[in-house]
């Protein structure tokens, strides 16, 4: 035996033939906490995450570089008539702008896609490359792990949303002049209050996609499919999108998930109008707490035949 | 002798170390049903503490669903199983941290190294001492020899790599019992023969392992104990030796003198004696209590029988296996 194998047996209980078996291992609460320390680095080293935040990252760019273009010779942004807010013709004014407008851009389908792919294929890839049955008998425990691929989900959710945050102030701050803050309603703050406001913001818009990762999480458990699951959330957020958005179907939209999402704007207001992103938020929790019980009902008690 | 009903054969003691009844797999009518068929019928299983315990059966059998079932990943139909004492998936959580298994073959993180998935699988343990964990999982890849390919991306690993990392797994930690799941699968000789050193080393640590294979050599070369399953049903359990025993050896003599050869072991009592003409082989069932084979042989040589060849040929397992099912061991249809 290798010298490792001393070091296990020392104190470990190492069961000798015949002897009466040990009490379980205790487990220990720190430790819990393993799993989901793997679960992020697992998530955070795949290929396909980085990709991920290698587009939305590329988003602030491409628009920066567009109104830096169409702004060379004094001209101004053409209005905005998409009916989001009116961030996109600020930008050439102060930078800080191209942080909102590339969330405004991003929200509605980059970024839940992103959290679509990866909640999706939360447990469906694990069940699809078999490694599932390997955590369950770890044993990861099935409330744990479900925790746990939640909880990455919606570190995700902050990592994307940050990444744009990020790239868009790299990007505007190098690109267009910064200063004080002209808010949607017209008065002016200063920087460090904008800056404030935007970081809430981007917590407003992490916290939007709450909802949709706790739906790609129970469309997660239904199948041992991780593509299946993926396309299953994102066309399911397409489809709510479409709906979203055609006017004779008002009377369900209120209940969509993403009724609310632009209401992060209302932020840049002085006063802020609370009532918009209270509504979202507890939309949010809903979904959340609707679709994670779902999760938990399914995944609790299916056989793990991958 | 087709289709006998499961023989509930309590193993002896080995060694005088077992007491009897301690057993660390113990199922009571255990069965599971997919859409309407039975995939494991009824199932009494008993594993005692100490064995190495062949679960032999052709693909699709049933020996997967009941290991799953074990392992608390699919819930049974009906009836119960007790691992370690323990009633599973109940007690999932306190008996698992001290079971090791390879299920269905190996699954891995094509992405991250083999120390990488090493260190992912032993974290979701939350026995597992995270200030030990680069230790134990070193000493996992060495044991099953993957230390040299420990950094390598897992994708880039060949089947039998594959293998050996799910192997290591099951090794994070000492284990009271190992589940292994046809853990030769898609090795080569050289890796099976290691594979089966490292099963022996294992048992004598004092570990349990249950191994499951299509395999008869592979359970008659390791195993202590054996269960067959065929068709969801178990056909019989007990040591590999009372169930190669149940066909008991023939004697084999190889003469030039057939006749005379016949003639002189039936007055010993040797019986069911044919004579192969072309061989010059004769082969007889022994008696209940054997005479001294010795002295078998100087009667044939003092009747002037000229011998070539004498001894008595072991009954293997698959010879024990087609006795009992009446049939050859392929694939359940």
């Amino acid at each position: 035996m290798s010298q490792a194998d001393t070091t296990i047996a020392a104190g470990e209980d190492m069961t000798p033939l015949g002897e009466p078996a040990p009490g379980p291992r205790a487990v220990r609460p720190a430790w819990v906490l393993g799993l989901f320390r793997s679960e992020l680095l697992t998530v955070f080293r795949r290929a396909r995450t980085l990709a991920l935040l290698g587009v939305l990252a590329g988003v602030p760019v491409l628009v920066g570089i567009a109104i830096r273009i169409e702004t060379r010779n004094g001209g101004s942004v053409a209005g905005n008539d998409g009916g989001g807010p009116a961030f996109l013709e600020q930008v050439s004014n102060n930078g800080l702008f191209l942080a909102f407008a590339s969330l405004a851009a991003t929200l509605p389908f980059f970024l839940p896609m992103s959290i679509g792919v990866v909640a999706g294929d939360s447990i469906a890839g694990e069940a699809a490359t078999g490694t599932l049955r390997y955590l369950l008998v770890a044993p990861a425990g099935r409330v744990r792990l479900l925790l746990a691929k939640y909880a990455s989900v919606l570190a995700f959710c902050v990592a994307a949303t940050l990444t744009v945050v990020l790239s868009a102030v790299i990007v505007g701050f190098s690109l267009f002049p910064v200063g004080s803050v002209t808010l949607l309603s017209g008065n002016s703050v200063s920087l460090t209050d904008g800056i404030l406001r935007g970081l809430l913001i981007a917590l407003l818009v992490a916290s939007s996609l709450v909802g949709l990762a706790a739906l790609g999480l129970f469309i997660s458990t239904l199948t041992d499919s991780g593509i299946s699951a993926m396309a299953a959330t994102v066309g399911l957020l397409i489809t709510v999108q479409i709906v979203n958005n055609i006017p004779q179907l008002h009377a369900i939209q209120p209940y969509l998930f993403p009724h609310y999402w632009l209401s992060f704007a209302d932020v840049m207001r002085a006063p802020v109008i609370w009532s918009g992103v209270l509504k979202n938020l507890a939309l949010q929790a809903v979904y959340a707490a609707a679709f994670g019980s779902a999760a938990w009902a399914r995944f609790t008690t299916r056989d793990i035949t991958a | 002798m087709s289709q006998p009903p499961a023989t509930d054969v309590v193993p002896a003691p080995r060694g005088g170390v077992e007491p009897d009844g301690d057993v660390v797999i113990e199922t009571r009518g255990l069965a599971k049903q997919y859409r309407g068929t039975l995939a494991v019928d009824g199932l009494d299983l008993r594993v005692p503490r100490g064995s190495v315990f062949g679960f032999l059966g052709p693909n699709g059998s049933g020996k997967t669903t009941t290991i799953r079932m074990l392992m608390g990943l699919i819930e049974p139909t009906a009836g119960s199983a007790r691992v370690l004492g323990r009633p599973m998936p109940g007690a999932s959580r306190a008996v698992l941290p001290k079971v090791g298994a390879l299920i269905e073959g190996p699954a891995l993180y094509g992405f991250l190294s083999g120390q990488d998935n090493l260190l992912r699988f032993d974290s979701a343990d939350p026995t597992a001492d995270p200030r030990t964990r680069a230790v134990r999982v070193a000493a996992a890849l060495d044991r099953v020899g993957l230390s040299a390919a420990a950094q390598k991306k897992a994708k880039a690993y060949s089947l039998g790599m594959k293998q050996r990392l799910g192997l290591a797994s099951a090794l994070l930690q000492p284990r009271e019992l190992l589940v292994l799941d046809e853990p030769t699968n898609g090795l080569d000789p050289q890796g099976m023969r290691e594979i089966r050193g490292l099963v022996r080393e294992l048992a004598e640590d004092g570990t349990t392992v249950f191994l499951s294979s299509h395999l008869l050599d592979e359970i008659e070369q390791v195993c202590t104990h054996a269960a067959v399953m065929a068709r969801g049903r178990l056909i019989t359990q007990g040591t590999v030796a009372e169930l190669a025993a149940g066909t008991r050896g023939r004697l084999a003599v190889t003469t030039p003198d057939p006749a005379q050869a016949v003639r002189v072991l039936e007055e010993h009592g040797v019986s069911e004696l044919l004579a192969d003409p072309h061989t010059g082989e004769v082969t007889g069932e022994l008696p209940a209590t054997p005479p001294d084979l010795v002295e078998l042989n100087a009667a044939l040589v003092t009747a002037g029988v000229r011998v070539r060849a004498f001894g008595v040929r072991r009954a293997s397992l698959e010879d024990a296996f087609v006795a009992l099912t009446g049939e050859g061991f392929n694939v359940a249809g």
